[in-house]
């Protein structure tokens, strides 16, 4: 049985999750967006992605502090290094993990 | 952009290899999903859900952060909107996702974009959007990315739900896994030195918004100011930054 205040919130969930997924996908494939934001939308990737991940390298605990001696931090630039030379994303999680892996073993 | 075209409408004719390519473009998705599908089914069934509960939130709201913000709000009692304007906020950032893939979809089939929408997450934008770029990619391929994606998600966090945890927690370094497709896709994305520096300039930007203040809206904001800097930079560089 599925309580109704549950289900409730769910579907509130799924609506305010969905509406920022949806919205810019129907509306802004259907004009003609002025370069700078062309541009600008261009350079999100990169950014989104590098916001996302550094934190995630750098940073530990609730709340968040600086931590330098991260295990994550330490496999990151051997990965790194992985990425840029081979330019295989499948090859890059396997030696990721397997790094982490080893980094676990030896810490 | 003729080629292009070509290329599009090829692949949009032969679905097999369309689901095909969209499948292994999943993989490295599924492996990071797996552990933490599995992680919020465990964490879920403690809150007090059940299995089926488990899955409609999954299917219904398909975001792993504020599904785990869900969980720990209701088994703290939690008023409803508080955790939908929870969810809303850390949720924003498939705003800025959306609108950079929006580019790469002009006049697409306005059914498909609202299946695709539905499965825009963290990884599958990232995965979705360096394919793209690569442009022989097309809505279909992202589509079935998207959702064996959205399945593995599903079947991990049911599976956590049924099981408690069966399987080893920290097995194989496979929390490691989404970590490492974020290094390779960030650097697929780096194809200049206005890619570079806009980079840098978000990575750290967040790392010192993350410290300073609550949640998770570092990332909008440190990604939205650091490719700002980024445009205005190569506007000012002129025409000799183009990649």
């Amino acid at each position: 049985m599925i309580a109704k205040e549950y289900l409730a919130v769910l579907l509130g969930m799924g609506l305010v999750t969905f509406l920022p997924r949806w919205l810019p996908l129907v509306y802004l494939t259907k004009r003609n967006l002025p370069s700078w934001l062309v541009e600008w939308l261009d350079l999100i990737p990169a950014a989104i992605l590098s916001a996302l991940l550094l934190p995630e390298l750098v940073t530990g605990g609730a709340p968040r502090a600086l931590d330098l001696l991260r295990p994550e931090l330490m496999v990151a630039a051997p990965t790194l290094l992985f990425a840029i030379f081979t330019k295989s994303l499948g090859g890059t999680v396997i030696t990721g993990m397997l790094l982490y892996w080893l980094a676990g073993k030896l810490f | 952009m003729n080629l292009r075209e070509l290329k599009h409408s090829l692949t949009r004719g032969d679905r097999r290899s369309a689901f095909s390519k969209g499948v292994a473009a999943a993989w490295p998705i599924c492996l990071g999903y797996a552990p933490i599908g599995l992680a919020f089914g465990v964490l879920a069934q403690k809150a007090g859900l059940t299995p089926l509960e488990i899955g409609l939130m999954s299917v219904i709201v398909f975001a792993g952060s504020s599904q785990f913000i869900a969980v720990s709000m209701l088994s703290a009692g939690a008023s409803m909107a508080s955790i939908v304007a929870t969810a809303f906020v850390v949720n924003l950032r498939h705003f800025l996702m959306s609108s950079a893939l929006a580019v790469y979809l002009k006049n697409s089939d306005r059914k498909k974009l609202t299946f695709f929408s539905y499965g825009v997450t963290d990884e599958s934008f990232a995965v979705n959007l360096t394919r793209f770029r690569e442009s022989a990619w097309d809505l279909n391929s992202a589509l079935v990315t998207n959702f064996t994606a959205n399945i593995t998600w599903l079947m991990a966090t049911v599976l956590g739900g049924f099981s408690g945890q069966f399987i080893p927690a920290h097995a194989f370094g496979i929390d490691y896994a989404l970590i490492a497709m974020f290094i390779c896709l960030l650097v697929f994305q780096l194809r200049g030195s206005v890619y570079v520096i806009t980079a840098i300039i978000a990575g750290v930007f967040a790392v010192f918004l993350s410290i300073l203040i609550p949640g998770n809206s570092y990332i909008v904001i440190a990604s939205m100011a650091a490719a700002a800097i980024g445009v205005v930079l190569k506007t000012r560089a002129g025409s000799g930054e183009e990649s």
